[in-house]
């Protein structure tokens, strides 16, 4: 395994209360658990506030975790001082999702891709130049276009210099958080493709952080949905999605609008909203929304079990 | 039945430092009551731009609307002054956005928003408006709409946000409304819930929607109709059966060949290029450059919109 993670837990403190003691903690990360093996992709799937961009920035350690382990390489990476986590970053990246915020404005992007090779010292200048220019036509960008500056460039065009930057140091791993959300159609699917093209390449392995069912399922080996801070379902790509147990997951293939007209149908759309972390319902955190819920659901938290092999779900009733 | 909205010819430009932006050139469309017609573009396309020419809400300068005229039941929008055209919106035309937090006023509660509204451009009582607006957020489906009146667009979810903004748009019954990316900033799951509430109002209500939206699935779920526009212009326009089936203009048909979809996993087809900007477009079909399909005549004449089969128009010279 390339990446392990267990039972990770991230809390946040929460708004503070009276006399200001700390009120309750905001539970982002809630005892999360799952491997990634060499040149694989797992989806991480849900909606806004799930928890699955505090996981991706935790693997990182660009947020510290409350608790669990990160192993990376076989090494346990949690407690690791900043120097090692410094040559550790060498091999784990991210790319952003927002190509326009992520990348200095005031700042050549070749400059921008070479960024990461200066900063760990590792080629004299001309070297870097040679790479930055293989780094550019790897992800489908002219050499000459290095002398630009970010705002020269269209939204597909910054995340290619984004995912250029993350390439520079030979990462094993990629968190992509939300790589493709900002973009048009049109330009989305060539940046998949071209992640999905230098995974086969470079044996990379992704986290692939998303909230879009149709893409996930794209690119995604293994799948994990998160709902408030608890992976509720995981396994194969295809076993997921022949079929789906939890009810969250159902509900979240059948809201995803499909291109298909002839597909139209009075669809049962789940109610209710998204609740807050801070304000958790007790049992299974999807039981006021879950249409199926009963007695048990609203008071027992339901421990993820496996159903059948390789497909884990937390749900009593799966 | 008779259209109730009728657009015909509406061309926006901006003047800018770098030159003139061609927004919007040469539109034309109708829809009827209760009639739901999507347009469709990626950013930069002039949709947006399109919306806000229906509503009149260009920013001028830069921005001029220099030809066309927008009929709502058979008044033309364009022709009237300003007084007369604040009292058109809301009442013959309504329009909600993309992000309610910042279409909403974050200081004054969701009921008085709404009241303030209907007051406005009817003749009713304080009490009468406030009723109304319980009413509407009651139509809307917020749960406990007296209490939620009482409450500040911040203490709301998104979802929650963008029904008050839906129930503000249609407290006065106007004849239209233009949705602009309507669930674009929401959950999947609050979406779905958002276009269903869309789907019964227009129902309900007789209301013509134009929804303008970049994703395919949202159109494929909820309109009848649907407009590609392109670099400001109208490219296509159909029966959703139909377009989706069959697609003639390339765009369309890449554009469709590039989203994934649950339970068909290929590689996707590309796009290959940008949108071209606005102020600097090429002489012939605006694709052409994109266009795996062009040839010469592409490249130096603009195509006009042609009858491909019946109800189904496309600007194309190769399809």
């Amino acid at each position: 395994m390339l990446l392990e993670v267990n039972d990770l837990r991230k809390y946040f403190p929460g708004p503070s209360g009276w006399l200001g003691k700390a009120a309750d903690h905001v539970h982002a990360i809630d005892g999360v658990s799952f491997a990634i093996q060499e040149g694989k992709t797992l989806g991480l799937v849900g909606e806004s506030g799930c928890g699955k961009s505090t996981v991706g920035r935790s693997i990182l350690r660009l947020i510290e975790p409350t608790s669990g382990t990160i192993r990376f390489e076989g090494t346990d990476i949690t407690g690791m001082a900043s120097r090692q986590l410094r040559a550790l970053r060498r091999r784990m990246q991210i790319v952003f999702q927002d190509p326009y915020s992520s990348l200095n404005p005031r700042r050549r992007v070749g400059d921008i891709v070479a960024e990461p090779l200066l900063v760990h010292g590792i080629a004299s200048r001309s070297e870097r130049r040679a790479k930055t220019q293989a780094l550019f036509e790897r992800v489908g960008l002219r050499p000459q276009q290095m002398e630009l500056y970010p705002h020269q460039f269209s939204g597909g065009q910054r995340q290619r210099i984004s995912i250029a930057r993350a390439l520079a140091l030979g990462p094993k791993l990629i968190v992509a958080d939300e790589p493709v959300s900002a973009l048009d159609v049109s330009v989305q699917a060539q940046v998949i493709n071209l992640l999905m093209d230098l995974q086969t390449q470079e044996k990379l392995s992704y986290l692939f952080i998303s909230h879009n069912l149709a893409v996930v399922e794209h690119v995604s080996h293994q799948v994990a949905v998160m709902y408030l801070g608890r992976i509720v379902e995981y396994a194969d790509t295809k076993q997921i999605f022949d079929r789906p147990l939890h009810p969250y997951t159902q509900a979240l293939m059948t809201a995803v609008p499909m291109p298909d007209p002839s597909r139209r149908r009075q669809k049962q759309h789940l109610g209710g909203d998204v609740p807050s972390p801070v304000n958790r319902p007790p049992g299974c955190h999807f039981h006021p929304r879950c249409p199926l819920a009963q007695d048990r659901c609203r008071s027992e938290d339901p421990m993820p079990r496996e159903v059948e092999p390789g497909h884990q779900v937390a749900c009593h009733l799966a | 039945m008779a259209p109730v909205l009728e657009v015909s010819g509406l061309s926006t430009v901006f003047h800018t430092r770098g030159g003139t932006v061609r927004a919007v050139q040469d539109m034309s469309f109708s829809v009827e009551p209760g009639e739901l017609l999507a347009v469709v573009g990626e950013s930069g396309c002039g949709k947006t731009m399109m919306a806000l020419s229906l509503m009149r809400l260009i920013p001028s300068p830069p921005g001029k609307i220099v030809a066309g005229s927008v009929r709502v039941a058979g008044t033309d929008l364009l022709t009237l002054d300003e007084a007369a055209m604040r009292k058109a919106r809301g009442s013959e035309i309504a329009m909600i956005f993309q992000e309610p937090m910042t279409a909403l006023n974050p200081l004054l509660t969701v009921g008085r928003q709404i009241s303030e509204m209907v007051a406005l451009h009817e003749n009713v009582s304080g009490k009468a408006a406030r009723e109304r607006a319980v009413e509407m957020l009651h139509h809307v489906r917020i749960p406990e709409p007296r209490r939620r009146a009482g409450e500040y667009p911040h203490q709301m979810s998104g979802g929650m946000r963008q029904r008050a903004m839906i129930a503000m748009a249609l407290a006065c019954k106007p004849k239209v409304l233009i949705a602009d990316e309507p669930t674009t900033a929401l959950d999947v799951t609050i979406q779905a819930q958002v276009l269903d509430l869309i789907d019964d109002l227009r129902q309900e209500m007789g209301t013509a929607v134009v929804l303008i939206t970049h994703d395919l699935g949202v159109v494929a779920e909820v309109a009848d109709r649907m407009i590609v526009m392109y670099a400001g212009r109208k490219v296509e326009e159909g029966g959703i059966g139909d377009l989706f089936a069959d697609p003639k203009h390339p765009y369309l048909r890449g554009l469709l060949a590039s989203v994934p979809r649950i339970g068909q996993p290929k590689r996707l087809q590309e796009i290959a290029g940008t949108v071209p900007p606005l102020s600097n477009l090429p002489p012939g079909c605006a694709f052409a450059p994109r266009c795996p399909s062009a040839i010469d005549t592409c490249r130096d004449t603009m195509p006009g919109l042609e009858p491909k089969r019946p109800n189904h128009l496309a600007a194309c010279w190769v399809s």
